[in-house]
């Protein structure tokens, strides 16, 4: 039983990293219909400045916040530049240029900082609990109660703000929404910035329950968290974060109790995600698009 | 008019064909042999870009786990030649057959999942087959990595003409990328490839005019992987080994779908031409960065850079030419022919 238990709290802890990358994913997917891959190297690069301001002798969580502004000018100036000019492309164009966002962020960042492996500190005390033979790592705990505020905040701004009403009317129909006053060019510049912000965030909580901040970290997770957001529905933001979950738990207790599906168990994830496509096209919360003839 | 204007196109089109194919016969009598094998690198990567376009191009599926059927054609290539004495050319047949059957296995259940999800689906193909072949594949001491001896990228006896493995490579894979090329043609102007375009424009109008829903999707999923694992065949007489790290079947997925979009989406000759500038561009920019004519002190030591460079010349191309090279050209041609009409006198083209 307690090796269940600790299982699934690996499980979460891992959960909790793909649900936040996820929801930066599901963000821009819901503001500008738009899959980004380069969401994983966007949030790897704001990393490498959060480690380079802790160099420079800022403490941890202060690096995490002014970095997660830039990140949040930075994400908006690239929606601005790079894919404002695409707003009327075809979306296998646009794919094609996020691509190329992932490809440049991936190898400015060796550029910038190096390819050594860095170590960023954790902005809070490395604390092992043990509860009844389960061990509660901190890092756990902070993960979730930071995902937990950032749906909370989100939940807010989206359903309950001017702002958030107005990112809501550009993503569902960004003709209509200009007719009514809305600056359709702010909300989707906002809605990359937050995406950016969201992912700088995740990857600072994440780099330092890992070996070290490599140019590869955020790949491995940017596949989880891409699973996650299929399972959950794109444009669904509980979906990112149930989703995120349960590929986490699915894949540690694989891990743990089936061997022979020992070193390939990344099977079991994309496994579940065609079995739920199958019986729900459109993800565990996902919309149906309804089509007219 | 228009009639001139066809049969203009035509022969343009035939002697541009004909000069390009003699300039490809010549090519790998005269050049070095790195050379050789990074041509028919662009060649294979040509012909996964081409069953890639059938499946995304023209069928309306997108695919980034195409990296996996190529995987499955290098890996039986490579097992059949080094562990059971097969010559490489009779493993391409078997490599393609079986990446068909994979691609049915895979393309029944992409019938319910469209659009991004598909792709994220097929994403799982590309990031599970490394692991997959870790687990089964028994290579050069116990890995993945599967070696084929020298002997067997030497061209087969019959062969005339004393042909390096290189050059022996290179003729291979023109003319099987001729071949598929040929097929594709078919395809497109045929029935079946009505019935892709419909399938993709309008799915529930493609079933009311009486094609075949199911059919139609699975076998453009097979077809496509066919190719992919054609491809894989042929790059294990390039680089003598199959094996999944070095293969990368993530990036070469995307890559893949890179070269479709760059060549033209949805045209014949499009992804051909793509794979050949993904392959040479990303060259080009190794070298350049390595041995940079100007900038040298900058650019010293900052290998880093050429995927950087890379990644922002894609998104430079697709701003000035979205629908692809030969979209591009299409419509520069398009823009010459127009031009030219208005200085023909009335009436023409009035037939007599």
């Amino acid at each position: 039983m307690t090796v269940f238990l600790s299982q699934i709290m690996n499980g979460i802890q891992n959960g909790v990293i793909y649900a936040s990358l996820g929801l930066a994913i599901v963000l821009i997917f819901r503001t500008t219909g738009i899959l980004n891959f380069a969401q994983g190297e966007m949030a790897l690069f704001s990393t490498y400045v959060t480690w380079e301001l802790t160099r420079l002798g800022l403490p941890v969580w202060l690096a995490i916040i002014v970095s997660m502004i830039l990140a949040f000018i930075g994400g908006a100036l690239i929606e601005r530049i790079v894919i404002r000019p695409f707003e009327q492309s075809s979306p296998l164009v646009l794919v094609i240029v996020t691509i190329g966002l992932f490809l440049a962020f991936n190898a400015l960042a060796q550029l910038f900082f190096g390819v050594e492996a860095k170590a960023l500190p954790r902005a809070y005390p490395d604390r092992n609990w043990l509860i009844g033979g389960v061990s509660l790592r901190s890092d756990t705990l902070v993960l979730i109660a930071v995902l937990a505020v950032e749906c909370l905040l989100l939940w807010a701004l989206l359903q309950r703000t001017k702002v958030g009403l107005a990112l809501r009317a550009v993503a569902s129909n960004a003709d209509s929404a200009r007719l009514l006053g809305v600056s359709a060019a702010t909300m989707l510049m906002l809605g990359w910035g937050l995406a950016a912000a969201l992912g700088c965030l995740a990857g600072a909580l994440v780099v330092p329950t890992t070996s070290g901040l490599t140019a590869g970290s955020m790949q491995g997770i940017l596949v989880f968290a891409f699973a996650g957001v299929a399972l959950g529905g794109f444009d669904s933001p509980i979906g990112a974060v149930v989703g995120g979950l349960i590929i986490g738990i699915a894949d540690a207790l694989t891990r743990q109790y089936v061997p022979a599906l020992a070193g390939i168990e990344i099977i079991v994830p994309f496994g579940l995600i065609l079995v739920v496509l199958l019986l729900r096209p459109q993800g565990l919360f996902g919309h149906v698009k309804v089509e007219r003839v | 008019m228009a009639e001139r204007a066809r049969r203009q196109r035509l022969i343009v089109g035939t002697v541009v064909g004909l000069a390009i194919l003699g300039y490809l016969l010549w090519f790998p009598q005269q050049q070095a042999p790195a050379d050789v094998r990074l041509w028919t690198t662009a060649i294979y990567f040509g012909i996964a870009a081409m069953g890639l376009n059938l499946l995304t191009g023209y069928n309306g599926q997108v695919s980034i786990g195409h990296g996996a059927f190529f995987g499955i054609g290098a890996y039986t290539t490579a097992i059949l030649v080094n562990d059971h004495g097969w010559s490489l050319l009779a493993t391409i047949p078997v490599a393609a057959a079986l990446a068909f059957v994979v691609g049915v296995a895979v393309g029944i259940p992409a019938l319910r999942v469209k659009g991004l999800y598909l792709a994220l689906v097929t994403l799982g193909l590309a990031v599970v087959f490394p692991d997959l072949t870790k687990k089964f594949v028994r290579g050069v001491g116990g890995t993945n990595l599967v070696r084929v001896p020298s002997a067997s990228l030497r061209p087969p006896e019959w062969m005339p003409g004393g042909l390096q493995p290189d050059q022996w490579g290179f003729y291979l894979a023109l003319t099987i990328s001729l071949a598929l090329l040929g097929g594709v043609w078919l395809i497109v102007r045929g029935r079946f490839g009505r019935a892709l375009i419909a399938v993709r424009d309008h799915e529930a109008a493609a079933t009311t005019v009486g094609v075949d829903l199911a059919r139609t999707k699975v076998l453009a999923f097979a077809l496509s992987a066919l190719y992919a694992g054609v491809a894989g065949a042929l790059s294990v007489q390039v680089t003598g080994i199959a094996n999944a790290e070095k293969i990368g079947t993530f990036n070469l997925s995307i890559l893949f779908l890179v070269a479709v979009v760059i060549g033209g989406t949805a045209t014949v000759f499009g992804p051909l031409i793509g794979g050949f500038l993904v392959v040479m561009i990303q060259e080009q920019t190794t070298d350049f960065v390595a041995d940079p004519p100007f900038l040298s002190g900058f650019l010293s030591g900052k290998e880093v850079l050429s995927p950087a460079i890379f990644g922002i010349m894609l998104i430079v191309l697709m701003y000035f030419l979205p629908d692809g090279i030969v979209g591009g050209f299409r419509r520069l041609l398009r823009r010459i022919l127009t031009r030219r009409q208005p200085a023909e006198p009335l009436g023409a083209s009035v037939a007599p």
